[in-house]
């Protein structure tokens, strides 16, 4: 009982941490010889991985499908941009409600495997959404991907943000939709729902007989999942400016899985720590390498071979004793 | 019409085929060791490339009959070096882990061999028509319709009459009673694991012949093998090779009415297979939990 003060103490401490260096992050970015653009491509990759692990290590079940949910919400708001409205926070909403009717569906079809099952039929899953933009063309732009779009500078009514070309404004703004998403994440989890999510995670049939309705949870616990990781897939695609199958494509949903694991999948600000360490590597490696995929596929033999804990797991674990 | 239509059948249950190839080999990794192979498409891909540098010196048969035994003892060297370690763990690490084999995989194919697909020689009086009225059926593609035939029977056969199979199959039913009577289960997953490689390399060196050479090979052919396994129950390998030829036919029936919904028809029938039967067609009650 004598540990949990420290514990809250200790974890409000790096929330602390993470926030300062989340908020001067543009101010130093150049000087340490890399650019904004990469901060915010981490701060974007980390709330697709930190929504995979709501459900991953908070509900204790493998989705490898969520590149679909990701890449629906990256075409939701790039296809708004193009042919419907020029705003971005509508096309952020579009994209995410791409993004959680697709989960909505998809969820009921499955919250009743379990395991490996389940993890299997989330990546046959979503490789349907990966060939519908593939084949489509005419909307999608097939393989090519989708272009000749940009993101809308953001009008407050009193002035204007100029998001489209001032990088660091961007970066804010992506960072303020990181922080609300992140922030209800965590409400979630500490409310009375996201213990139950908890129980379902050690023990589920202890958690059935207590009433929990196990099946509902799960859905809920997926679509909440799907819902962040498609708000990221729309960050994405403003990002670049632009977005192809790619997005949806299964390995993709691999890169979400291995950040949350390198970065410890038991703690809540595990995956931005995976997501800056997998995005900076890859950063490096692909421009000095062309066969990045075999560094990349190292990088996973490794990661499981050494380091199945995380980061941070390690680190707790160092304290701890 | 009619024609166009016995043709994409056909296709279908040759693409179908392969699919079930490599289902079951997934299959069978997957009911002993609960191990999703995500480099099972690479092994595939390494299959045919073998092949495909042994030609110059044994042949079209000799390569048929060396390259799936060279796959399967890089499988067997594999998976003593790694799969292993992560056997009894959480299926998250060894699906990461054969991920990162997967890419690893296509990546050195394409280093060796190059990102264009080679050109794949089969003995030209297997390239020829049987019928002028049929111009589809090459006697390439009956060949291997039957050679996918026989290596089928063959692994029921082993299953069903060896030993060893019968012990794999005890083994998937309740690993720790095997082992308890006294099988070695370590020699039996490895000795597993190779014969599902071996399925893949064979599935390689057929799928060469009839779709041509790239490194992407492999991973055009895994998601439908899982789809044919979820399709046919888990746990369940008639039920694989039911999956894999019902989703070959599917698609290319699908490929006469709407080309472009072949891939996606797949997906709709697992989906529905799931709202119906959500332990597969064939699969066993109590598996899906």
């Amino acid at each position: 009982m004598k540990r949990l003060p420290v514990n809250r103490l200790s974890s409000r401490t790096s929330s602390a941490i993470i926030w300062i260096v989340l908020l001067t992050l543009p101010l130093w970015m150049r000087a340490v010889g890399s650019y904004t653009e990469l901060g915010t491509q981490v701060v974007v990759l980390a709330l697709a991985a930190m929504a995979l692990n709501f459900l991953l290590g908070f509900t204790g079940t493998l989705s490898f499908g969520h590149a679909a949910y990701f890449g629906l919400g990256a075409y939701g708001a790039a296809m708004t941009i193009k042919y419907l409205v020029p705003s971005t926070p509508l096309a952020i909403l579009v994209g995410m409600a791409a993004g959680t009717i697709a989960a909505m569906i998809i969820g009921a079809l499955i919250v009743k495997l379990r395991g490996v099952y389940f993890a299997m039929v989330t990546i046959a899953f979503g490789q349907v959404f990966y060939f519908i933009t593939f084949r489509w063309n005419t909307v999608t732009g097939g393989d090519d991907g989708l272009s000749g779009w940009h993101r809308i500078p953001l009008n407050l009514g009193f002035t204007t943000i100029d998001i489209e070309h001032d990088g660091k404004a961007f970066y804010y703004f992506v960072l303020l939709c990181f922080a609300l998403s992140v922030g209800v994440m965590a409400f979630l989890l500490r409310s009375p729902f996201g213990r139950t999510l908890l129980a379902i995670r050690e023990n589920e049939r202890r958690a059935r007989f207590l009433g929990i309705p196990i099946e509902r949870h799960l859905w809920l616990s997926f679509v909440i999942s799907c819902l962040f990781a498609s708000v990221a897939g729309a960050l994405y695609a403003l990002l670049n400016n632009f977005t192809d199958p790619r997005a949806l494509y299964w390995g993709q949903s691999g890169n979400f899985v291995i950040m949350a694991v390198l970065g410890g999948m038991r703690s809540f600000w595990g995956p931005l720590i995976g997501a800056a360490i997998f995005v900076v590597l890859q950063d490096y490696v692909s421009s000095h390498t062309e066969n990045w995929m075999s560094f990349v596929g190292l990088f996973f033999v490794l990661v499981v071979l050494f380091f199945p804990r995380g980061v941070l797991g390690i680190i707790r674990r160092r304290t701890m004793r | 019409m009619t024609q166009l239509i016995l043709f994409n059948v056909f296709n279908g249950l040759i693409v179908g085929a392969f699919y079930a190839l490599m289902a079951l080999g997934l299959s069978l990794i997957l009911n002993l060791s609960g191990v999703i192979n995500f480099a099972h498409g690479g092994f595939l891909a390494i299959g045919g490339y073998l092949a495909y540098a042994l030609i110059p010196f044994v042949g079209f048969w000799g390569a048929l009959l060396i390259a799936p035994f060279l796959t399967a003892f890089l499988g067997l060297i594999v998976e003593r070096l790694l799969i292993r370690r992560v056997y009894g763990r959480d299926p998250l690490y060894s699906l990461l882990l054969t991920f990162g084999l997967a890419y690893i995989f296509e990546d050195s194919t394409r280093f060796i061999w190059g990102a264009q697909s080679v050109p794949f020689q089969v003995p030209d009086w297997l390239m020829q028509p049987l019928s002028s009225d049929y111009f589809f059926l090459t006697g390439y593609r009956l060949f291997m319709v039957l050679l996918v035939g026989a290596a089928v029977a063959g692994l029921f056969l082993i299953l069903t009459r060896s030993r060893l199979g019968i012990r794999i199959r005890a083994g998937t039913l309740d690993l720790e009673t095997v082992s308890v009577l006294g099988v070695n289960v370590r020699i039996l997953r490895t000795l597993n694991f190779g014969l599902g490689i071996y399925l893949a390399g064979l599935a390689g060196v057929l799928a060469a012949g009839m779709l041509g050479l790239s490194p992407t090979i492999g991973t055009s052919l895994i998601m439908p093998s899982f789809v044919a396994i979820i399709v046919g129950g888990l746990g369940s390998l008639p039920g694989t090779l039911l999956g894999g030829l019902l989703i070959g036919v599917a698609s290319g029936i699908t490929t006469v009415f709407a080309p472009s919904a072949t891939e996606a028809i797949i997906y709709v029938m697992m989906g529905l297979v799931l709202l119906i039967r959500p332990r597969g067609l064939l699969g066993e009650e109590g598996r899906v939990q």
